[in-house]
């Protein structure tokens, strides 16, 4: 399946990437070349056969519910860009 | 022309564990900011969650609590998109194959009807932070305290007809999830939010009209207000010639009306796929069954057991079951005076009143349920009338007695029934009147019945309230016939 | 000191013949010399590896030394490290100093080992060269015009190079084992789920695995039960035990059964890497070793399958990178989606770029059945292949890379970088485990034999690879890189 520009761009939106017409204009090509590829898959008869996320047949396992982290708020706000009162600031958010 | 209104509720509930869904911070309510909020919460390069037992088994009871069908597999989805107070970019969800599948509620209508509300499915995720807008030099904070509590959302079928039938889901709702323990249903603090899918049509039409929903709405009276306010202006937009459109909505309580989201862009696109970080969570059926084995008795059970094993009225019965602390302060006080239709005027008439007064939750009276029980078993057994009962029962309230027997005694409340001793005052009461004694016995004899309580209300008053009234108005009628 | 291997440098400090210290003080000053044309290091600590190393001095003296005691190593720069920079060779998170370490630096640390700094790799592991790196490519130790192969091309140089005796690095779609051949080293990617993930910054989380880069099987075997086995706080890590990776090494080989995968030997295969693992198949013939030819039909699809499941799970997992909690924040945002924008388009290489634009594409509504889902349905098949050549012998061998390393800026198309992986990339679809072992050289560029066995056969692709290791002297070739300056 061919890509157009404006999937780029979708796509960009959606991933909250900014990108200037030129490069969003190298993904085009680009990414219709991997898509193009990725199309082979299509070949494929996967009818009866069940998508598999994990490559082992294992469960989920539980953890127990006790609280086990206590407040690290100061180390984990120091490799933060901006903080203020032990809140992350971030530009006004209108509801 | 006429409209049916046509709701789906999708109720998310906050569940009791102590620590998060995939973490090991803890979900107490009300810390400094971001200080709840680990690792994992934060979701820092490289972190994985790991999912919490305890979520699991509540929202497992919770679906055995509504009858629901308990998948042996679940699976976690993400939810991917940007938003200030998800930290990931991604909500993890179950999108395709949830924990708990379709089931029902049975709700109690203003008439005593009941009705069943088909549940869709119920989920667990993974609650939001918060933004905080207060103007920090023109930018929001952002808490993630509450970023990763464990959520269940129940999502009903769109089988609710008024706002009064979605308040009594919610209120059903809230009611299970309270008495199974698995949420506080605390609605002030969040702990229960819902989406309100609301449409309408014209009645006797199949097809369902355009819905809005209307998003977290957090008590039970907006809900109502919510729903009455986007009925009518669904039906005028609709009568004017115009279309619903098919969005989101905020109900603002202080106007009291639904408005459009402004929603800048597009529709979003969620993109879930299962989320590679977790496993498929396989339930055992003997898993499942011990859950059901320890499930306590449900409202709708105990309301059927109030009404048909206690005799109750239907409303009573509705009533009393209604929250988990209610019916077991009821079952308590009756317990204790072995007379459920006593226990259950008491509770709904003085107890409830005064808590109303006073804007207490049962769990907070200051009567217990032993001491109550006590106090009506001593009008039981006529130890005390009715209305020396109430002052029984008010200094109980503030405290001037630990019990009611220690009350009476000390008030001098016991109900007099000598015969002899309330002759006496009645003979006083009479002696005292004449000129009502005269009027009395020249009226006629219809009206005398009326004219009577006079008379109760002195010899009443000179007992201090302690003769037995039936004893003094049997008296009274005898001595004063002309 | 820098040509032994990590057991004899165990061994020496066992006996007391050098320090840690001293040890450690040699590599730092190699680091210090060498590091500067090779560029395998993105941060060294220096400080931190010397106390380290005199606590691990002082742990020997005390009696207590474990086998791992005192020995230097490097981590792939994607190991969360508390108080040091873990900067995914992305600018992203260039200033990105962890307040925690990942549960495998835990485990190296536990063990008493010394950690030399952060290597380089491509940016967030999304490349096959090392050149997607915002700290610059690195180069092969053997042939500086050369790619050391990637995303652990760091750690695998470093190692080439004799600055760190060993290092971890980590495994997508061949991350460990394609650099490894390249640079001449022993590259193990362990079966997915037996070393956790906790601390490992995600690429593609279903395929990841860490695992370690040295210079023979047998050190690998001693790294890897250091940090192999359960860890609670990542769910896809197995509770099954682990196992005394080095109990098995000396096993003989007679009655080996070997596979190999005819589809791994196909059109597109360097004529020289060929005969290079022909020849070193018929080692294992002269051990005992019987083979047979083996197909995995699927093969073709693991490249289109891989570059639909890892690009989408990527574009989930480098979500986080918003600006806000760490890592780079644009200056001045107008708004909450300009903060979002321009941070990733600052912080993130075009590579990476790439992938989250296609792994956004491929999951968008609409495409998610055609792609996604269909993907991961080849991805049983693939898995199938592997299981029912499994049935049939006990490992399969070929090729890790079609070609040598190839030079610096050869491959500017993705696509033809893509490529690449084409003999790894199925392996971690299937999840089982793979090994690369050096098996000679085209001129002067190493090549690599890559064994692979069935979900939890490490002891075993150890003890194969070791037993060639003792036949042949490939992994103890040394490049000419620094020795005048040593």
């Amino acid at each position: 399946m061919a890509l157009e520009l404006d999937d780029v761009r979708r796509a960009a939106h959606l991933a909250r990437l900014g990108l200037s017409d030129e490069e969003a204009a190298s993904y085009v090509d680009d990414l219709s070349r991997i898509l193009e590829m990725a199309d082979s898959l299509q070949a494929v008869d996967t009818e009866h056969v069940a998508p598999l996320s994990h490559s082992l047949d294992t469960t989920q396992q539980l953890r127990v519910d006790e609280v086990t982290e206590q407040d690290q708020r100061e180390r984990f706000q120091r490799c933060a860009p901006a903080v203020e009162d032990g809140l992350y600031l971030v530009p006004r958010v209108v509801e | 022309m006429q409209w049916e209104t046509v709701i789906g509720l999708e109720v998310h509930v906050q569940l009791a564990t102590q620590s998060k869904i995939f973490s090991g911070a803890s979900t107490a309510f009300g810390a400094a900011p971001n200080t709840q909020a680990c690792a994992v919460d934060l979701g820092l390069p490289g972190v994985l969650p790991v999912l919490n037992e305890s979520a699991v088994a509540m929202a497992v009871q919770f679906g055995l609590g509504i009858n629901a069908e308990i998948p042996e597999v679940s699976v976690f989805d993400r939810k991917n998109y940007f938003y200030a107070d998800l930290p990931k970019g991604y909500q993890t969800s179950q999108m395709y194959h949830p924990i708990v599948g379709p089931g029902e509620v049975e709700i109690v209508l203003g008439d005593d009807r009941t009705k069943r509300i088909r549940v869709h499915h119920a989920h667990l995720e993974e609650d939001a932070g918060k933004s905080l807008h207060e103007d920090y030099h023109g930018m929001s904070g952002i808490d993630l305290n509450r970023a990763g509590t464990p959520l269940l959302e129940i999502v009903s079928e769109p089988d609710m007809r008024s706002a009064a039938e979605a308040v009594a889901y919610l209120r059903a709702i809230h009611a299970i999830v309270t008495y199974l323990g698995v949420s506080d249903g605390n609605m002030a603090e969040g702990s229960m939010r819902c989406d309100v899918n609301v449409s309408v049509r014209p009645e006797g039409q199949s097809a369902f009209g355009t819905r809005a929903e209307i998003k977290n709405v957090n008590s039970f009276r907006f809900v109502e207000r919510a729903i009455a306010f986007e009925v009518e202006r669904q039906i005028e937009l609709i009568e004017d010639g115009g279309q619903v459109v098919q969005e989101t909505r905020l109900y603002d309580p202080e106007l009291d009306e639904t408005r459009s989201m402004r929603t800048k862009e597009e529709a979003n696109d969620y993109r879930y796929f299962p989320c590679p970080d977790l496993l498929p969570v396989v339930l055992d059926r003997a898993y499942v069954d011990h859950l059901r084995s320890t499930l306590p008795e449900l409202p709708a059970e105990k309301r059927a057991r109030f009404e048909n094993e206690l005799g109750l009225s239907a409303y009573d019965a509705g009533v009393l079951s209604s929250s988990r602390p209610m019916a077991e302060y009821f079952e308590a006080v009756k317990e204790v005076c072995g007379d459920a239709k006593l226990a259950a005027n008491w509770v709904q008439g003085e107890l409830s009143g005064q808590l109303n007064r006073e804007n207490l939750s049962i769990a907070d009276s200051l009567v217990t349920a032993q001491q109550l029980g006590e106090l009506v078993s001593r009008v039981k057994d006529e130890t005390i009338n009715g209305k020396a009962a109430k002052q029984v029962f008010a200094a109980l309230w503030n405290g001037e007695g630990d019990s009611a027997d220690a009350i009476i005694e000390a008030k001098g409340l016991k109900q007099v029934t000598d015969t002899g001793a309330i002759e006496a005052m009645i003979d006083e009461v009479i002696a005292e009147s004449p000129v009502q004694v005269a009027q009395y016995q020249d009226a006629d004899p219809d009206k005398r019945g009326k004219m009577i309580g006079y008379f109760v209300g002195q010899v009443m008053k000179a007992s201090r309230g302690t003769a037995n009234p039936q004893q003094v108005n049997a008296l009274l009628k005898q001595k004063l016939a002309p | 000191m820098h040509d032994k291997t990590l057991t004899e440098l165990a061994a020496g400090l066992s006996a007391g013949d050098f320090s840690s210290r001293e040890l450690t003080d040699h590599f730092l000053g190699r680091i210090e010399r060498l590091d500067g044309e090779i560029n395998s290091f993105i941060t060294v600590t220096a400080e931190q590896a010397q106390a380290s190393a005199d606590a691990a001095d002082a742990t020997r003296r005390q009696g207590d030394a474990g086998p791992l005691n005192g020995l230097p190593l490097a981590l792939k720069d994607l190991f969360c490290t508390q108080g040091v920079r873990t900067s995914c060779g992305s600018r992203m998170l260039d200033n990105f100093v962890s307040p925690y370490d990942a549960t495998l630096v835990e485990r190296l640390a536990a063990a008493g080992t010394v950690s030399l700094g952060k290597t380089n790799m491509d940016e967030f592991a999304m490349g096959s060269s090392n050149e997607s790196s915002y700290y610059g490519p690195v180069k092969n130790p053997w042939d500086l015009a050369a790619v050391p192969g990637g995303s652990s091309g760091g750690s695998a140089a470093a190692v080439a190079a004799g600055l760190t005796p060993a290092a971890l690095g980590t495994d997508t779609g061949g991350s460990i084992r394609q650099p490894a051949a390249f640079c001449g080293i022993t590259g193990l990617k362990p079966t997915y789920g037996r070393v956790s993930r906790y601390g490992m910054v995600a690429y593609a989380s279903s395929l990841d695995q860490g695992g370690p880069m040295a210079r023979s099987a047998e050190d690998c075997a001693l790294l890897l039960g250091a940090i192999a086995g359960h860890d609670p706080r990542d769910s896809t890590s197995v509770t099954r035990g682990v196992p005394d990776y080095q109990a098995e090494l000396n096993a003989p080989l007679a009655g080996l059964r070997i596979g190999l995968p005819r589809e791994y030997f196909g059109e597109g295969l360097d004529p020289d890497v060929e005969a290079a693992v022909r020849e070193a198949i018929r080692v294992y013939e002269s051990l005992g070793a019987s083979v047979q030819d083996i197909s995995l039909p699927h093969t073709n699809l693991a490249i289109p399958a891989y570059y639909v499941i890892a690009p989408a799970e990527a574009s989930s997992n480098l979500s986080r990178f918003d600006g806000v909690r760490f890592g780079h924040r644009c200056e001045n945002p107008s708004d909450l989606i300009d903060l979002y924008k321009r941070s990733r388009a600052e912080g993130f290489g075009s590579e990476v770029k790439r992938r989250i634009l296609m792994g956004t594409h491929t999951l968008s509504e609409g495409f998610f059945d055609a792609y996604y889902k269909k993907a991961q349905q080849v991805r049983r098949l693939i898995r199938q292949d592997f299981l029912d050549a499994f049935d049939e012998v006990d490992v399969l061998m070929g090729p890790a890379a079609p070609t040598p390393a190839f030079d610096l800026g050869a491959n500017k198309d993705p696509l033809s970088m893509y490529l690449q992986d084409i003999y790894t990339i199925a392996i971690n679809l299937a999840g089982i485990p793979g090994i690369s072992v050096p098996a000679g050289f085209v001129g002067q560029r190493p090549t690599g034999l890559q064994i692979l066995g069935p979900h939890f056969a490490e002891s075993q692709l150890l003890n194969v690879a070791h037993q060639f290791q003792q036949a042949t002297d490939w992994h103890l070739k040394r490049p000419s890189f620094g020795e005048e300056n040593s």
